[in-house]
């Protein structure tokens, strides 16, 4: 394992910096409110953050392929409003259903965005614009603009994620099993290791024998089938379906991923660094009514954060010319490298 | 006349084991051009053959077609027998065939390790990439190739050299059966050819067949048991290498003597133009100095990844130098930008004339009046008529080979294309012109209307700076040439005393 | 046109121009637009018998005027290769500045300069994160934008801006003959003024050159990063005139206003064949598919078409409307194999 830490000791910087910057602000907002840094807030933080952490992922996956999917927010409305009313409608149907339902509904949304980028070639901004718009319409459609409220909903939908196991909701397991199934299917899996490669050089993928097209497309089957699952629990937690839910969350998503190190260029980031990201905007929005800031500073707050992001990000990526005198490269390639 | 060389037609007899690999009839179609023409080659198992040939001769679209990247359009591959057809890359890959590019095409922001082992990485019991196994597998192949480099940092900290011993690693983690190499040796030192050529031995005595598509000609007569030349497209011969004389092989890759192909004219040179005085950069050149006069010739010769280019490209303003002084025409001058360097009468026509010299889906004659629309336009407005005036001037003059004016200028051949440069730049009226590779890609006939411009231009007076890798070409063409080596000059030789064994000392530091 | 002569003894003469202008016109995006924005006004005027109605065409057109002018400033800009994501945020925040500024009693003339001044601040921002740091413009922009909107929110929460001044409404509810209000007149000024400036100038063969080859156009000696700022600062200034405009019109500020506008001007603006990639498309297009969105958005809402499903139909339109040429060109080549 070792080598594992070993190979991404440049990458740990970037991530140990947030997780240093994180701890600074828990640290600074504890002492404006008393109770902020107790373990019970964190986690109440955490489980906050649950969803925009599972959305944040998705979002990655997409975007490491050199794409990005601003339709996962509308694919979340939809399909938690499909399931919501099947809850409603067909209170017998056993919550496992429910759920593979939700999963499927929300990979079917993103298999429709990325066939239209694999087989059609046409980029990814302009696909999932349009379908952001008409996953969104469908809502509306399927519901007839009626609500679907807490009381329409059976009580193992609405507690399962509620329920604490293990000192913590299952909303917040719900986060870290799927954190760890992506850090293992990115790191261990030949498709995860495709979507480095394809966004990184698309050239050279394709020389190595890799279907560029073929793994676009699985990453927005992905992000949509993440959505899919959000949006059970989103629906679930907040009690309610109606269209406009959760608006504004696929720029949320980009924005954890571009906080968390996640280069819009594609073909680098890590799970680490999606979550940090994810979660330096949920310590944000839950203390700013903490502190005592408006909550109607948070928007301006968040932009700053991406702002500053982009350009820390930009520093690191900027491209190193070739070194071509030797002293100097010499000088920066470290001692037990030179061959 | 060695009556093996006339036979153009697949499969060499001999009493060794019978060809891994054929490919019999293969054509290469594009838009406007036959890429390859009814060609024919047989790689054997334990055998390096050599693929000889100018550029533009096809050599990388046969890569590309053995690779799996095209296909082609006629003929057939036929793989230990069978005949085969490779769908994509993957399929390649299947088969046994790995390529070494010339630019490594290669991860970046991925270890070592997995640029080694990407697409065939080995795996654990569960299906799951074993990263530890991938690591100290990179690290024995790596050992082989008598490298330190240690496997788990990111390929973008690697020096060029070392991202080639990578390539070849990688091509070794394949166990290919057919070993392709596309002037593997370009940017190595000795030493490390000599590494190189050993494990070539290797791994002909594994029984592997190796193309190795190389110009240098004593690397070739060193390493390769067969060749094949290509010229235009066709194959035009092949044979046994050590039982061939060069001569020939030159006159098969040429179609002529090499004597006509540089039509030096003997120009009036007058006095300096361009005084560069210890021109630095931070990391790509050190020191460089030199004076150009006017209606010289000034080669720049060097490996490639010596620092010619990024010299030149600071010159014109695209990178800042840390430091030196400039005189043009005794003025003293900066350049911070390519538009400072412009209006001096300094202009650079880059190698890459796609990728920085042209706008591809834009007309010929928007990219010929690019920098100089001050001039056609009026107060800022765009006027047509001026600009076709001006692009129809230097088509005429650089005879252009176009359907119009008006058709983008990505239908055009390499050879127009690079026209059209030169073209954009002449209407500038420039004082100094540095051109980087003028020819590269190049069919040989058109190499020589090239230089042949190049002398008129010398001869009107404009003063040349010209970034060559071709001995022949640098050796026919200039007054001068600077040589450089690892970012420092290597020396500055008049032309009297330009033989390619002086150059190729300078260029590589060998004794 | 003169031929192509090639006698070997005569010099080689190259024509300007191939074909003929007919064929070089049929076979372009914005016919193909142009059609569709036709059979669009068929439709309506078959399903509605209110469509045809001069006044309700003239209502129609403050359907899409503010965002066609913001479109113009932002095609120019994707046609360079990059992108403005915060222009609605901009609106947020120019109108927010303009209803601070009404409080105090500035009067109309001072609030268009205000509004448009702080597009033009908010321009300068944007061009300076992307043209001197160097950033990824569609990242950049997607944090401008909630900075923007969010200092909008901090302004005012969830309260609103009125009052404002008895003469600012012309311009969003005024009429400057007949039928045509102020706004609709202002679009085609600007239509034309944008058409003028890419097509006809040199700031414009600049502008395609960059988006076509960035390096290239660099090592032409084009100031790629001084042209890029000012685009910025063009598509901040037409945000501004749009805040103005909108405003106006509205009679009122909330921090929400103009949400989702960013999305629907890159539809527009795509929808009007320029491609996203950079290097291509015309003014003239994006003029037709304000129209076509105009359009569909009015006669829709004639039909009592709630607003969310309108949008399925504009994201329809724009999916298919890509998508047409790709599969006709594949069609064309499976069937010439």
């Amino acid at each position: 394992m070792l080598e594992v830490i070993g190979m991404s000791r440049l990458l740990k910087k970037r991530e140990t910096l947030l997780f240093v910057i994180i701890a600074v602000m828990v640290a600074i907002f504890s002492t404006r409110a008393q109770d902020f840094a107790t373990p019970g807030n964190l986690a109440a933080i955490f489980n906050d953050t649950s969803i925009l952490i599972i959305l944040a992922l998705a979002q990655m996956t997409v975007i490491l392929t050199k794409s990005i999917d601003l339709s996962v927010a509308a694919n979340l409305a939809f399909t938690g409003m499909a399931i919501a009313m099947m809850n409603a409608a067909y209170p017998d149907l056993p919550l496992i259903v429910l759920i593979l339902a939700a999963i499927l509904i929300g990979a079917f949304l993103g298999a429709i965005n990325g066939f239209l980028v694999w087989a059609l070639e046409i980029p990814p901004i302009v696909v999932t614009l349009g379908t952001l718009t008409i996953y969104r319409g469908m809502a509306f459609v399927l519901s007839g603009g009626e609500w679907v409220n807490a009381h329409q909903m059976t009580p193992t939908f609405l507690n399962v994620p509620r329920t604490v196991v293990l000192g913590m909701p299952v909303l917040s397991w719900a986060a870290i099993v799927i954190v760890a199934l992506i850090y293992m299917l990115l790191k261990y899996s030949q498709f995860g290791r495709s979507t480095y490669a394809a966004g990184g050089n698309p050239t050279a993928a394709v020389y190595a024998g890799i279907d560029v097209g073929w793994t676009k497309f699985l990453a927005f089957v992905l992000s949509g089938a993440l959505a899919g699952l959000a949006s059970y629990l989103w629906v679930s937690r907040y009690a309610v379906a109606y269209v406009d839910i959760a608006s504004g969350f696929e720029l949320d998503s980009v924005a954890a991923c571009v906080i968390g190190g996640i280069s819009i260029a594609g073909g680098v980031g890590s799970v680490i660094g999606t979550v940090l990201g994810a979660l330096f905007l949920g310590v944000i929005k839950n203390a700013l009514p903490v502190i005592g800031i408006s909550p109607f500073t948070q928007m301006a707050i968040s932009g700053t954060v991406i702002i500053l992001a982009v350009v820390f990000n930009a520093r690191r990526e900027r491209n190193r010319g070739r070194i071509i005198l030797r002293d100097k490269a010499a000088a920066e390639i470290p001692a037990e490298v030179a061959a | 006349m060695n009556t093996a060389l006339q036979q153009p037609v697949a499969g060499l007899k001999t009493d060794d084991a019978p060809a891994i690999l054929e490919m019999r009839g293969i054509s290469q179609i594009f838009p406007g051009v036959k890429a390859l023409d009814n060609v024919s080659i047989a790689l054997y198992p334990g055998k390096v053959t050599a693929l000889i040939g100018e550029n533009g001769a096809g050599k990388s679209t046969l890569v590309k077609i053995l690779t799996g990247i095209y296909r082609p359009n006629e003929g057939e591959i036929i793989v230990n027998g069978k005949p085969t057809t490779f769908a994509n890359a993957q399929a390649a890959i299947d088969v046994g065939v790995t390529a070494i590019h010339q630019e490594t095409v290669l991860f970046d922001e991925l270890t070592v390790a997995e640029n080694i082992f990407l697409g065939h990485a080995p795996r654990t019991r569960f299906r799951t990439i074993d990263w530890k196994l991938m690591n100290s597998r990179s690290k024995e192949l790596l050992h082989s190739l008598e490298s330190n480099i240690d496997p788990t940092i990111r390929l973008k900290d690697l020096s060029i050299a070392q991202r080639h011993l990578v390539a070849i690693a990688r091509a070794l983690s394949i166990e290919a059966r057919i070993v392709i190499m596309d002037e593997p040796t370009a940017a190595l030192s000795r030493k490390e050819i000599d590494d190189l050529f050993r494990i070539v031995e290797g791994l002909k005595a594994q029984g592997k067949a190796i193309l190795f598509i190389s110009h240098k000609f004593d690397e070739l007569y060193e390493i390769a048991d067969n060749f094949v030349v290509f010229r235009d497209g066709r194959a035009v011969g092949h044979g046994q290498l050590k039982q061939t004389p060069q001569d020939d092989i030159v006159r098969l890759m040429v179609g002529r003597d090499v004597e006509n192909a540089f039509p030096k004219v003997d120009v009036a040179i007058g006095g300096p133009v361009l005084e560069v005085e210890k021109y630095c950069h931070r990391t790509e050149f050190r020191d460089i100095s030199f004076t150009l006069r006017k209606g010289e010739i000034l080669g720049v010769y060097g490996l490639i990844g010596a620092g010619r280019s990024e010299l030149c490209q600071s010159l014109f303003g695209i990178t800042k130098p840390a430091s030196g002084t400039l005189k043009l025409e005794g003025q003293s001058l900066s350049v911070h930008s390519p538009l400072d360097a412009i209006r001096a009468g300094i202009v650079y026509v880059p190698e890459e004339r796609g990728r920085h010299g042209l706008a591809l889906p834009m007309p010929i004659y928007q990219n010929m009046t690019l920098p100089s629309l001050t001039r056609t336009s009026r107060k800022g407005f765009l006027k047509a008529a001026n600009e076709f005036a001006l692009a129809r001037k230097y088509a005429e003059r650089l005879d252009l080979r176009a359907a119009a004016l008006s058709v983008p200028v990505g239908t055009l051949s390499g050879g127009n294309q690079q026209k059209v440069v030169i073209g954009k730049w002449l209407a500038t009226l420039p004082k100094v012109i540095i051109l980087d590779e003028p020819t590269k890609g190049i069919d040989i006939g058109s190499k020589a209307a090239v230089h042949g411009f190049i002398s008129e231009l010398a001869a009107e007076g404009l003063s040349i700076i010209m970034i060559s890798s071709e001995l022949p070409e640098i050796i026919g063409m200039s007054d001068r040439v600077l040589v450089m080596k690892e970012g420092l000059m290597a020396g500055l030789f008049e032309r009297k005393d330009l033989t390619p064994e002086t150059l190729v000392r300078a260029a590589t530091g060998n004794a | 046109m003169s031929t192509v002569v090639s006698t070997p003894s005569e010099k080689r003469v190259i024509p300007d121009r191939l074909g003929t202008p007919f064929k070089r016109i049929m076979s372009s995006w914005e016919v193909l637009l142009f059609g569709v924005a036709v059979l669009i006004f068929i439709f309506n005027s078959l399903a509605s018998p209110y469509f045809l109605d001069a006044w309700n065409l003239s209502d129609a057109t403050f359907n899409f005027t503010e965002k066609a002018m913001i479109a113009f400033a932002m095609a120019l800009l994707v046609i360079a290769g990059e992108i403005d994501l915060s222009v609605a945020a901009i609106i947020a925040l120019a109108s927010t500045a303009m209803g601070a500024a009404a409080q105090v009693g500035v009067g109309a003339p001072g609030l268009v300069l205000i509004g448009i001044g702080v597009g033009l601040l908010c321009g300068m921002f944007n061009g300076f994160l992307v043209s001197v740091m160097k950033l990824p413009s569609i990242v950049v922009t997607i944090g401008t934008m909630s900075l923007f909107r969010g200092i909008s929110y901090i302004v005012l929460g969830d309260q609103a801006y009125g009052g404002y001044p008895e003469d600012f409404a012309f311009f969003g509810q005024g009429y400057v003959f007949w039928v045509f209000s102020f706004e609709f007149v202002l679009f085609i000024v600007l239509a034309i003024a944008f058409a003028i400036l890419l097509h006809a100038t040199n700031f414009g063969r600049q502008v395609y050159t960059i988006g076509n080859n960035d390096f290239a156009a660099r090592f032409s000696g084009i100031p790629v990063e001084r042209v890029k700022f000012i685009l910025f600062i063009l598509t901040g200034v037409m945000s501004g005139v749009a805040a103005v405009c909108l405003t106006s019109r509205l009679g009122s500020t909330r921090p929400s206003i103009a949400q989702g506008w960013e999305l629907e001007v890159v539809t527009m603006v795509v929808l009007g064949g320029v491609s996203i990639l950079g290097g291509s498309g015309k003014i003239g297009g994006v003029v037709i598919a304000a129209f076509v969105m105009g359009l569909v958005t009015f006669g829709l809402g004639l039909l009592n078409v709630p607003g969310i499903v309108m949008s399925i139909f504009i994201g329809l339109l724009l999916i298919i409307t890509i998508a047409i040429p790709i599969v006709a060109r594949r069609l064309k080549a499976m069937s010439s194999k």
